[in-house]
């Protein structure tokens, strides 16, 4: 026993050093100061970097991370998914089944918008700079979301898809990252979809992000039969005009 | 032992850390003597390992950010090590852990210009010969715009050869250049082979010094030249905290929005606090049988020359 507190005590000593969860990397608070703003500058510099839209989430999450947390602790929906922890991987996922299920149900757009967009979610980038386990989780939830979002929203992936999906998760997250995705992201669009933008779809993401409860309270693992009509509704989703 | 079972991540964590300097020891017994990889300590098996998947990830940007780390001073680095080496034409140079090919280039302009500068002088004492001699001697000249010389560039990683390879296409650089894929510590060439041996921010990564120096000396003519290129130690008290704090605090940065890669850049500024100051690698470079060994220091010791003569 005295040789185990011995060697419990050397871990606390190299606590900053410590992995809180795998692939985490401790930083300075000017470490990420510089890595937001580095990844800011880079993200719209090259959209395909998508690791920097990530990590600019990691590193300028630390008021709206908790906030989400707190929600999500105070839902029983969202509890559970605390304590459970589900993942949305292709390994997790039994495509075949969610193919199977007939057309409008969550679980059949969802598989059609993975296959007609052709993306995959084990794509999203695990976090590494958040410094507290449960909030790690978190913001892997929120990005494991995302592209339910999409199905939700009914919106491709294109950029134009992606600008109203971050309105509306500023909206729902309050997360900077979004803020700034909404706000810059449609610095690279033509004029003619910018107007489809400001008049008809980024209203409506407000509005539906303002009236929606929070997106991560919800079990989506367990509600791949519902029909994705009666979840916006039951959500608080305006249809998509 | 209960509490070693309990499912409390927390726990678990810690007691994950005590586990694991438990496996090392073990594995420390069956796979060789203990060595260093950055801050971490590590078998020579898993350091070699590890080195050869950092470059493996890093050599696409590697120039890239060694620009971006620098600010680009490691170029002007590079050219005072080419211009202290002073290659005459017919030289031929070994240069080792060359991988991106940035002494080879140099040193083959270098020599480039000294034999222009050689024919020109020639071409002003046959100002008296006719034309048609003139032009006949330069179709002599003209297949040896290098004058004989060679550099052979090694290195460990295909990766870094790749990019060094692709980088001599797209520059144009084709003639008295070979590529060769070694081991610092196991030369594949002939004893007293080269008049010049460089290893440019090479030796860093190199798990046994010892060995790659006697190499170094096997390898090289009687009267050859080693050269060694590498981050050193400052000895400037505030310069050095300036530097602490420009390597652990910006440059991962920089790898992680450059390259999109944390932990090899936190490996780099790890494995500079790591390696041996200016006289201890003196002494080295002695040991190894080298003589008339001197250091230069750059920027204060941010970098430094070592060089040493095989007699």
């Amino acid at each position: 026993r005295g040789g185990e507190e011995e060697k419990e005590e050397e871990e606390e000593e190299e606590e900053g050093c410590y992995r809180l969860y795998p692939g985490h990397i401790p930083t300075s608070p000017l470490q990420k100061a510089l890595l937001a703003a580095g990844s800011a500058f880079m993200a719209l510099y090259d959209p395909y970097r998508h690791d920097m839209v990530a990590v600019l989430g990691e590193t300028t999450g630390c008021l709206a991370l908790p906030n989400l947390r707190d929600k999500m602790k105070h839902h029983p929906e969202g509890y559970r998914i605390l304590q459970e922890r589900p993942r949305i991987r292709l390994s997790t996922l039994d495509m075949a089944r969610l193919r199977g299920l007939p057309d409008g149900t969550l679980g059949r757009e969802y598989v059609r918008f993975l296959e007609d967009n052709k993306v995959s979610p084990d794509t999203r980038m695990p976090p590494k700079f958040v410094d507290d386990e449960e909030l790690a989780y978190v913001i892997q939830r929120y990005r494991e979301v995302h592209d339910l979002m999409h199905t939700l929203l009914g919106m491709p992936t294109n950029m134009l898809g992606e600008v109203v999906v971050k309105w509306f998760e500023a909206i729902q997250t309050g997360l900077p990252m979004c803020v700034l995705g909404a706000a810059f992201g449609p610095v690279r669009l033509s004029t003619r979809k910018l107007q489809v933008l400001a008049t008809e779809l980024v209203p409506w993401a407000i509005r539906s992000g303002r009236n929606a409860s929070c997106i991560l309270n919800v079990y989506y693992e367990q509600r791949w039969e519902q029909p994705v009509e009666s979840l916006r509704e039951e959500i608080g989703i305006f249809p998509p005009p | 032992m209960a509490a070693a079972l309990c499912p409390c991540r927390a726990v678990l964590a810690r007691r994950g850390g005590a586990l694991r300097a438990l496996c090392g020891s073990v594995r420390g017994l069956a796979a060789g003597p203990e060595t260093h990889f950055g801050f971490q300590t590590v078998t020579e098996a898993e350091r070699r390992e590890k080195i050869y998947q950092v470059f493996e990830s890093v050599a696409k940007k590697y120039d890239v950010m060694n620009d971006s780390m620098t600010l680009g001073i490691h170029r002007v680095w590079k050219d005072i090590l080419v211009h202290k080496m002073n290659p005459s034409p017919g030289t031929l140079l070994l240069d080792v852990a060359g991988g991106t090919g940035d002494i080879a280039f140099r040193f083959i302009n270098y020599v480039r210009s000294v034999r222009e500068r050689q024919l020109q002088r020639k071409l002003k004492h046959h100002q008296n010969l006719s034309w048609q001699e003139i032009s006949e001697s330069y179709q002599e000249d003209k297949s040896k715009s290098l004058g004989d010389s060679q550099v052979v560039v090694c290195d460990i990683n295909k990766e870094m050869l790749k990019v060094g390879k692709q980088k001599a296409q797209h520059l144009g650089y084709s003639e008295g250049l070979s590529w060769v894929l070694g081991n610092a510590e196991e030369l594949p060439f002939d004893d007293d082979m080269f008049d010049v041996y460089t290893i440019a921010f090479g030796i860093r990564n190199v798990t046994r010094i010892d060995l790659a120096l006697q190499e170094a000396y096997r390898v090289l003519k009687p009267g050859g030249r080693f050269l060694c290129l590498e981050f050193s130690h400052v000895s400037n008290p505030l310069l050095s905290r300036l530097y602490d704090l420009y390597s652990f605090q910006v440059i991962p940065v920089l790898g992680e929005v450059i390259a999109g890669d944390w932990k090899s850049y936190q490996y780099l500024v790890e494995s500079i606090r790591r390696f041996p100051p200016q006289e201890e690698l003196k002494a080295m470079i002695e040991d190894a049988g080298f003589f008339k060994v001197d250091y230069q220091n750059l920027n204060s010791g941010i970098v430094a020359i070592h060089s040493g003569f095989k007699l």
